[in-house]
């Protein structure tokens, strides 16, 4: 029976392994030294805020893992002979394999900063970063204030946790605005205020200099690139985005850059070798998409493919329309389609902006400038149907028949306020339109 | 403002100590008077109870409601020992006619109901002389209490949003010792409510004002627990208000359940008792209202008029069609978290504890078996109820009538519904008996699963498996397990309160009535992927 070892038990390895399962019999060993089962890693700051325990984060009950007939194998591999198809863990054995899936997730950057090794620094990516992050910034008699230096989607997930201790925070954001590398300037603008609104202390293109340390080697205060101010603090979270995991593939002769290389069909330069998921490096980028996609669907995407491939129907990764969520502590953001901030707009991409007086809701719809296109929506505070915006990409609606049917598009719960007249009011407005709002149930759109 | 929730707990404790210890207060002796007045008014004919009672009560000491009760036991004790051997005795000499006559001396009805209603004539002291006074030191400082500890939350909270901050980090949500002394408060009140009423005698009293204004009478043990039961919904509906500010289903949904409490299930029936009609909540349905076919009940509505009759016809209707007609269009919510006081009190001093419902797949398991058994019983119970109460027998395909109603009565009723379901709120969550008892629950449940517009749609591929909502279903429904596959929740025990989709970070569930087309859809491969991929695997 052919025996296929997946290194990394997240989203990615064990959608490619619940996949195989259900169309083999193949022996299935899924490797992992984070964690004996499988969680949600995007669950782990509702551990920390107390919403949930980290039981809660794992999606099937321990005993499904045998019952699949899936092999658990708590361990870190820190080789691979691809030649002789073995694995050599760090603790001394060794297993081997017919096929092997590196899917071995992403670790936070670092740019050698002076003292971003010390204790209570660190990013929040793994299960022992939680652990470690319970020691240093358990509450605010222990941490007095934190630091967090990036201000990407985990950035702001940390502010928010720290934030539901009572710990102050010092956001640190290279950045003019938050996250405006990807969100166009009124979004951006928005998530400033609704952070600050939170008592964060937000210091926008605002560097990191270095991470001062105190007599036991612990982090005691930070300073400033641009001003050399000199911030006390217990805690400091490394944020600044995240890179493939695949330190321990070296000596191997699996071929890397930043991650893993894989063709479109996954496959690394050795045959029998696949990478999937958040350390897999496309050779050559996929449509708008960057090489590297260090996101929770993407990985499930490439689980869900490689599966096939696996199992005897080789299966290009060909990702659909681009999709993505978030939160923004308060604020939910959904996205469908392309939406450029500033900094990699091409020029045919027109935007229309729409945003609620109460500063918690917005909305972007990015179009073609010359022939109306919709390109892609990002919608803050509104929730938005996937499965209407999947189809209204695929049949390349104008912006104008997007807008007329946005109701049907809306996911919020019943008896929520509904936003589409005004707009489309907004929009009229803008463009000297005459749209007119249509109620037609979705369904009935695609019919 | 931590300071004033602090001084808010302190009060809200202080009254619930003194609620609670007013049981201790008060003087129950008897005068040969009362004792006579209550002896001829239930038309009991041993003069041993009689003897008995004014032996140990009439007396110029001071008795507390313990010792009362223990001596009205024993005195009943007494007397039905004495005419039980005097029926053996003339058995025994086979002298029929005498050991007939004996029967009529025995004293019938439960010890502490009979207790209950001697000492609610038989009590005196500091409670019934000062019964507004008492009123404003129980409920009236609970509810100031509790209402200062709650009201800082607007700002304590900052901004809308889910806040589930620190959930699983207090003593009293995470089930620590606060939550199990909670769960012993609630047993023990349910014990006294249930089966020890003359225990409580003195809350009575302090409502007594209050009940004679309703319904033209004094208020009994189950006036104080329906009194409550809305007081301590207002209150936590306050609480839901601020803490769910931002979603308007939930503000209308609290708001619904608290209408249907406060009016349907208090006032009218209240209402209606002063003027002389029988008190009928008219939006508890059968088998959940597991009475309503009961002999007495058919009989005191036969007898109540016109009335009596329309509520016959009403509640028979309100089972057979318009339940299951709103649970096709709307789903069981329309019931369990829209109307039902069961599950009102479940969404009010519930919600603090819905978190604990188990999610794993044996209790689902445990679940379908004993809710369903349930349902079963209760309707065997009803159809031998009915046989018997149409032919005048006694039991029917070997189940004895009055049996079955009193275990019914005892096991379902009392222990599970009440001292189960809401005692073990704080370790078990805020819906044990919604999920694993309700009879009415197990039956919509099958309308929802099978024929209903009712559904959570997932939102495409958009899930993080995060288990916030699987965390934060009271009926213990992996909703994950679904939403990671992209599925449609459709559940028989989903209740639709809407937490799930409240507490989702990524905005991927939406509770909906929707063409019943598609409404299952198991996907293997979700949206997002390769369409060919997609249809290759989805379409079996």
């Amino acid at each position: 029976m052919e025996h296929i070892a997946i290194i990394g038990n997240g989203i990615s390895g064990v959608t490619l392994a619940r996949h195989i399962r259900k169309l083999s019999d193949k022996k299935i060993t899924l490797i992992s030294a984070e964690s004996d089962y499988f969680f949600s890693r995007t669950a782990l700051m509702y551990v920390y805020m107390g919403h949930m325990k980290f039981e809660h984060t794992q999606p099937y009950e321990n005993w499904f893992w045998k019952k699949n007939n899936i092999e658990l194998k708590k361990g870190f591999v820190n080789e691979i002979d691809t030649d002789n198809k073995v694995l050599h863990f760090e603790e001394g054995d060794q297993i081997s394999y017919d096929k092997l899936v590196i899917a071995t997730g992403s670790k936070p950057n670092k740019f050698g900063w002076p003292g971003e090794d010390l204790k209570g620094v660190q990013g929040l990516y793994s299960k022992q970063d939680l652990e470690h992050l319970e020691i240093y910034a358990p509450n605010n008699k222990v941490c007095k204030r934190a630091v967090i230096v990036g201000g990407g989607l985990i950035g702001i997930e940390l502010a928010e946790m720290l934030n539901s201790r009572n710990i102050p925070v010092t956001f640190l954001v290279r950045e003019s605005s938050f996250w405006n590398g990807v969100l166009p300037e009124g979004e951006s603008q928005m998530i400033n205020r609704h952070i600050k609104n939170h008592h964060i202390d937000l210091r926008l293109s605002t560097n990191l200099k270095e991470i001062i340390s105190d007599d036991n080697g612990k982090v005691k205060s930070i300073i400033i690139e641009e001003t050399g101010e000199e911030i006390p603090c217990d805690f400091v979270g490394l944020t600044a985005g995240v890179s493939p995991n695949i330190s321990f593939l070296k000596e191997s002769e699996i071929e890397t850059n930043k991650g893993v290389l894989v063709n479109r069909f996954l496959e690394t330069n050795i045959k029998d070798v696949y990478a999937i998921g958040d350390c897999a490096e496309q050779r050559e980028a996929i449509g708008n998409r960057r090489p590297i996609e260090a996101v929770w669907y993407t990985g499930r995407m490439m689980g869900e493919t490689l599966a096939q491939t696996i199992c005897g129907n080789p299966t290009e990764y060909k990702p659909g329309h681009w999709f993505n969520s978030a939160k923004f502590i308060d604020i939910e953001y959904q996205t469908y389609g392309w939406v450029n901030g500033k900094k990699g707009k091409p020029d045919y991409e027109a935007h229309f902006h729409w945003k609620h007086d109460d500063d918690t809701k917005c909305i972007t719809i990015a179009y073609h400038r010359d022939t109306n296109e919709f390109l892609g929506i990002n919608t803050f505070g509104i929730r938005l149907r996937h499965e209407v915006f999947d189809k209204w990409l695929t049949k390349k609606w104008t912006i104008d028949k997007v807008l007329k049917h946005l109701q049907a598009a809306n996911f919020d719960p019943e008896f929520y306020k509904l936003h589409e007249k005004d707009i489309i009011k907004k929009y009229n407005q803008n463009t000297n339109s005459n749209i007119e709002l249509s109620k037609k149930h979705w369904r009935k759109l695609f019919a | 403002m931590k300071l004033i929730k602090y001084i808010g707990l302190a009060i809200f404790l202080l009254g619930l100590a003194i609620f609670s210890g007013s049981i201790f207060l008060g003087n129950f002796s008897m005068t040969n008077t009362q004792v006579d007045e209550y002896i001829s008014e239930q038309g009991i004919k041993s003069d041993i109870f009689s003897k008995e009672l004014k032996k140990t009560l009439v007396t110029e000491e001071q008795i507390n409601i313990f010792e009362f009760s223990s001596a009205v036991r024993k005195a009943l004790e007494t007397s039905n020992d004495y005419y039980d051997k005097q029926i053996a005795k003339y058995n025994a000499e086979k002298n029929w006619a005498k050991k007939g006559e004996q029967y009529q001396y025995k004293i019938h009805g439960k010890p502490h109901t009979i207790s209950y209603n001697l000492a609610k004539k038989a009590g005196s002291g500091f409670v019934k002389e000062n019964i507004v006074l008492m009123w404003w030191l129980t409920f009236g400082l609970g509810i100031i209490g509790a209402l200062l500890y709650i009201l800082p939350n607007i700002l304590l909270l900052g901004p809308p949003g889910i806040k589930n901050n620190g959930i699983y980090h207090k003593s009293a949500t995470n089930r620590g010792w606060i939550a199990w002394l909670v769960l012993v408060y609630l047993v023990v009140f349910y014990l006294l409510l249930y089966f020890m009423p003359d225990y409580a005698v003195n809350w009575t009293y302090i409502l007594d004002p209050i009940s004679n204004t309703l319904n033209g009478g004094d208020a009994s043990q189950w006036f104080v627990y329906g009194f409550l039961y809305c007081v301590i919904m207002v209150v936590m509906a306050v609480r839901m208000y601020i803490k769910y500010r931002h979603n308007k289903y939930q503000i209308m949904r609290t708001t619904s359940v608290l209408f249907f409490q406060i009016v349907f299930a208090f006032l009218i029936p209240e209402i209606m008792a002063s003027l002389n009609m029988p008190g009928y909540d008219f939006k508890n349905a059968f088998p959940l209202d597991y009475d309503f076919f009961f002999e007495w009940n058919i009989k005191n509505l036969t007898e109540s008029g016109a009335i009596g009759l329309f509520i016959l016809v009403w509640g028979t209707i309100l089972t057979i069609i318009i339940v299951p007609l709103m649970v096709y269009f709307f789903g069981k919510r329309w019931y369990c978290s829209w109307v039902c006081g069961c599950g009102g009190l479940a969404e009010t001093l519930g919600d603090p504890y819905r978190q604990h419902s188990d999610k794993s797949l044996k209790a689902w398991k445990l679940e379908r078996w004993v809710v369903h058994s349930v349902l079963l019983i209760s309707i065997v119970m009803t159809i031998v109820t009915l046989y018997c109460y149409f032919t005048g027998a006694k039991s029917f395909i070997g189940i004895n009538s009055q049996w079955i109603k009193d275990s019914y009565s005892f096991l379902i009723g009392a222990w599970f519904a009440g001292v189960i379901g809401t005692g073990f709120y704080p370790i078990f969550g805020n819906r044990v008996w919604c999920r694993f008892g309700c009879p009415l629950a197990a039956y919509l449940g099958l309308v929802q699963r099978f024929k209903s517009r009712f559904r959570i749609t997932t939102n495409g591929g958009q899930c993080i498996s995060c288990g916030n909502c699987s965390t934060y279903c009271e009926m213990g429904i992996d909703v994950r397990a679904y939403a990671q596959k992209g599925e449609n929740i459709v559940r028989a025990s989903c209740v639709g309160c809407g937490v799930c989709s409240a507490v989702c970070p990524r905005g991927v569930l939406k509770l909906e009535n929707d063409s019943t087309k598609g409404r299952i859809n198991p996907n293997d491969i979700l949206l997002g992927n390769d369409v060919n991929l997609m249809d290759l695997v989805n379409q079996k």
